[in-house]
């Protein structure tokens, strides 16, 4: 088998993940921590005053990239729940259900956030704008995905059936985007482009660009924490499982 | 090794290592049997052993976390599966507020029929003539169980899985389930059945299969 | 020996929940009332000015009628699974998608069919100007069956829950935003004398594709639910 293949293969077994996850874990809180630190330090303090917004411009050093992370883990969680229905793997449903609260998380804040903006700009704490719209509409989805994982008793029936719903989401979530957007447009254009010039001075740009990957390793070093603890409720029975717990109490 | 010919039919139903786990805990298993055509098996085992679902396993309705069912030597998928295998759980699937017949009848466009037989006649051998058009709710427990042994008599499955069938009949009823199993096991048909040992299918020499909780001994 | 086809079966499932639901028709009146008492709040709320009324007539029908659909939900599979049919279901040997098509058509017919035919009388209540009225319809039309098949996915993952209703509610509410927005979008339209047509058109194309996928993905979401 190719080796990398076989690498999956081991990462898949719970053991092995666990022990993997435990050796990366100092490494992805400590780049997170900087990275947040960098980043936010660059945007509040370094970065210069918006000529139309002022300060208030600020908080989108925590609001675009919590919106992009929200969109982002859905994504990882339906990938990982996709896995966990076609092959079955245990890590796979356990990564998905262990994504899911981190992304809610994150889209609430990109929606608390994004309405903490709005007072000030638009004058209301709340619009029924198109992309504000379609990230409360993400927000249901992931608290759906989150009450159907509690309300099965069954841990992995209940991964499962909630990684499905999480497929469906994907599903949906273009079509509302799109009927939204078709609904009502109020929201402001992208200023970040990937091609092409941003519209965006760069000393603006960089902190936002450092806090993006950030909150990448903030993601993976809580979606790790969680799996990890997770992985370790499942096998409780298991005897690798069981030599851990003992490991810790003696220590 | 691969001989073109077989030397003997394979078992109508073989299982092989099949284990069921939930919540890691495992349920029945791991279990090996074979269980081949005009035979009738009794599982038996305490409340909790796993009965109903090894059943539930072995119709296709749950996947067995390890092992295999292999059905006429082929590996099952729930296309093939369900023209070879009726299942009777505790809940019999029936209609309280249809008549036997209506019930039979929708099992009949489900599931198929078998030959020379109509609902008519096989609500008369399971004792319920004259109760072809009374509505099922009317009738008690055990009239309801016969109702569902005479969807068992018209559906063209070879394989009975029959979860508790002596449950809630009374002593002819226990006769009349020991005949209908006698009946197919003479056609080529096989059955396999649950019992917690309160009722035993005594007619014939039924094989044993021993339940208890984790380990099952064949 | 007859295995029978998959007409014959799909035709025996449609005869007996018909038969079914025709020994409680009683039942079937159910969600018809509560949209027209969902809709008759609605002018103690807002007041009986009727100008005003007749702004929100259109959306109040489509909310009204998709909840009232949201309501009787939850009664598509609950009583094959309390009486085992649903296992048999799932174990005969036709294509699980075609039946669950079957039950769900029948699940539209016998509780959306009746709510549609209420829908002039409840617009009337809210002085639905009439040009309106048949966009309004035609929105239903195609986007009360779009609904039932969408959330059929969602009751065959909730299916062997006790106290589904409010889960029920949250898993289907973000896939029935983009119906209702086109469902709603066509009245605004026809209400300002704007062309309907697009927002129709996408209506339908979401329901072409819904009967293909839904009783697919509806399922998959009953095996999962049943194992």
């Amino acid at each position: 088998m190719n080796p990398l293949v076989l690498w999956f293969h081991k990462l898949g077994s719970p053991p092995y993940f666990y022990r993997f996850a435990g050796r990366l874990l100092p490494w992805f809180w400590g780049a997170a921590l900087a990275g947040l630190a960098i980043g936010l330090y660059g945007g509040l303090v370094l970065a210069p005053a918006d000529y139309q917004q002022s300060d208030a411009f600020r908080i989108i050093y925590v609001h675009v990239p919590s919106a992009w992370m929200s969109l982002f883990i859905y994504a990882f969680m339906a990938v990982n729940g996709f896995i966990a229905l076609v092959w079955r793997i245990k890590l796979s449903e356990t990564l998905a259900m262990a994504a899911a609260p981190i992304g809610a998380a994150f889209t609430f804040i990109c929606l608390a956030t994004g309405s903490i903006w709005g007072k000030p700009m638009w004058g209301t704490w709340w619009t029924w704008d198109a992309r504000l719209t379609s990230e409360l509409v993400l927000l249901f989805l992931y608290l759906g995905v989150l009450g159907l994982h509690q309300a099965i008793e069954d841990r992995r029936q209940a991964a499962r059936a909630a990684a499905f719903l999480a497929l469906i989401g994907i599903v949906n979530l273009p079509i509302v985007h799109f009927s939204v957007n078709w609904w009502n447009t109020l929201h402001q254009g992208d200023t970040v482009k990937l091609f092409g010039p941003s519209l965006i001075d760069s000393r603006m740009l960089w902190p936002l660009l450092v806090m993006a990957v950030a909150t990448k390793f903030l993601f993976a070093a809580s979606l790790l924490s969680r799996a990890r603890v997770d992985l370790l409720e499942l096998e409780s029975g298991k005897d690798w499982a069981r030599q851990i717990a003992l490991a810790e109490e003696r220590a | 090794m691969n001989s073109p010919i077989p030397l003997e039919a394979p078992p109508l139903l073989e299982a092989r290592g099949l284990a069921y786990l939930r919540n890691d805990e495992p349920i029945f298993g791991p279990l090996s049997f074979r269980l081949g055509a005009g035979e009738v098996v009794l599982m038996e085992g305490d409340n909790g052993s796993g009965k109903t679902t090894l059943l539930k396993v072995l119709s296709g309705l749950l996947q067995a976390s390890t092992g295999t069912v292999l059905l006429n030597g082929e590996p099952l998928t729930l296309a093939r599966l369900s023209h070879q295998v009726a299942l009777l759980g505790h809940l019999l699937g029936i209609k309280g507020e249809l008549s036997p017949l209506q019930n039979l009848r929708f099992a009949i466009g489900l599931g198929g029929l078998r030959s020379g037989i109509t609902p008519h006649q096989a609500l008369k051998s399971v004792g319920l003539e004259g109760y072809e058009d009374v509505a099922l709710r009317q009738l008690s427990a055990g009239q309801k169980k016969r109702v569902a042994l005479a969807r068992l008599l018209l559906v063209p499955a070879a394989l009975w899985l029959l979860d508790e069938p002596y449950a809630n009949l009374d002593r002819e009823g226990i006769t009349l389930v020991n005949r209908l199993l006698e009946l197919h096991a003479m056609r080529g048909g096989a059955a396999l059945i649950t019992s917690h040992g309160a009722y035993a299918y005594t007619s014939g020499t039924p094989r044993r299969l021993q339940l208890r909780g984790q380990e099952a001994a064949a | 020996m007859s295995y029978g086809s998959t007409t014959s079966a799909c035709r025996a499932l449609l005869q007996r929940d018909l038969s079914l639901v025709w020994r409680q028709r009683g039942d079937a009146l159910n969600p018809v009332l509560f949209a027209v008492m969902v809709v008759a709040l609605f002018p103690f709320a807002l007041g009986p000015e009727p100008t005003m009324l007749a702004r929100i007539a259109a959306g109040t029908v489509l909310v009204a009628l998709l909840l009232a659909g949201l309501l009787s939900l939850d009664a598509l599979f609950r009583s094959d699974l309390e009486d085992g049919s649903l296992e048999q279901l799932v174990l005969s040997p036709h294509p699980l998608a075609l039946l669950l098509a079957c039950k769900i058509a029948v699940h539209w017919l016998t509780t959306a069919l009746p709510l549609l035919l209420v829908a002039p009388l409840l617009g009337e209540l809210l002085y639905l100007p009439q040009p309106v009225l048949p966009v309004l319809m035609v929105a239903l039309v195609l986007s009360t069956p779009l609904l039932s098949l969408i959330g059929a996915v969602c009751v065959a993952l909730t299916v062997g829950m006790r106290r589904s209703g409010m889960l029920l509610a949250l898993l289907v509410l973000p896939l029935y935003v983009p119906v209702l927005i086109f469902a709603a979008g066509a009245c605004n339209a026809a209400q300002q004398g704007l062309p309907v047509l697009a927002p129709l058109l996408w209506l339908g194309a979401g329901l072409a594709l819904a009967l293909v996928l839904a009783p697919l993905a509806c399922a998959a979401a009953l095996r999962i639910s049943l194992s």
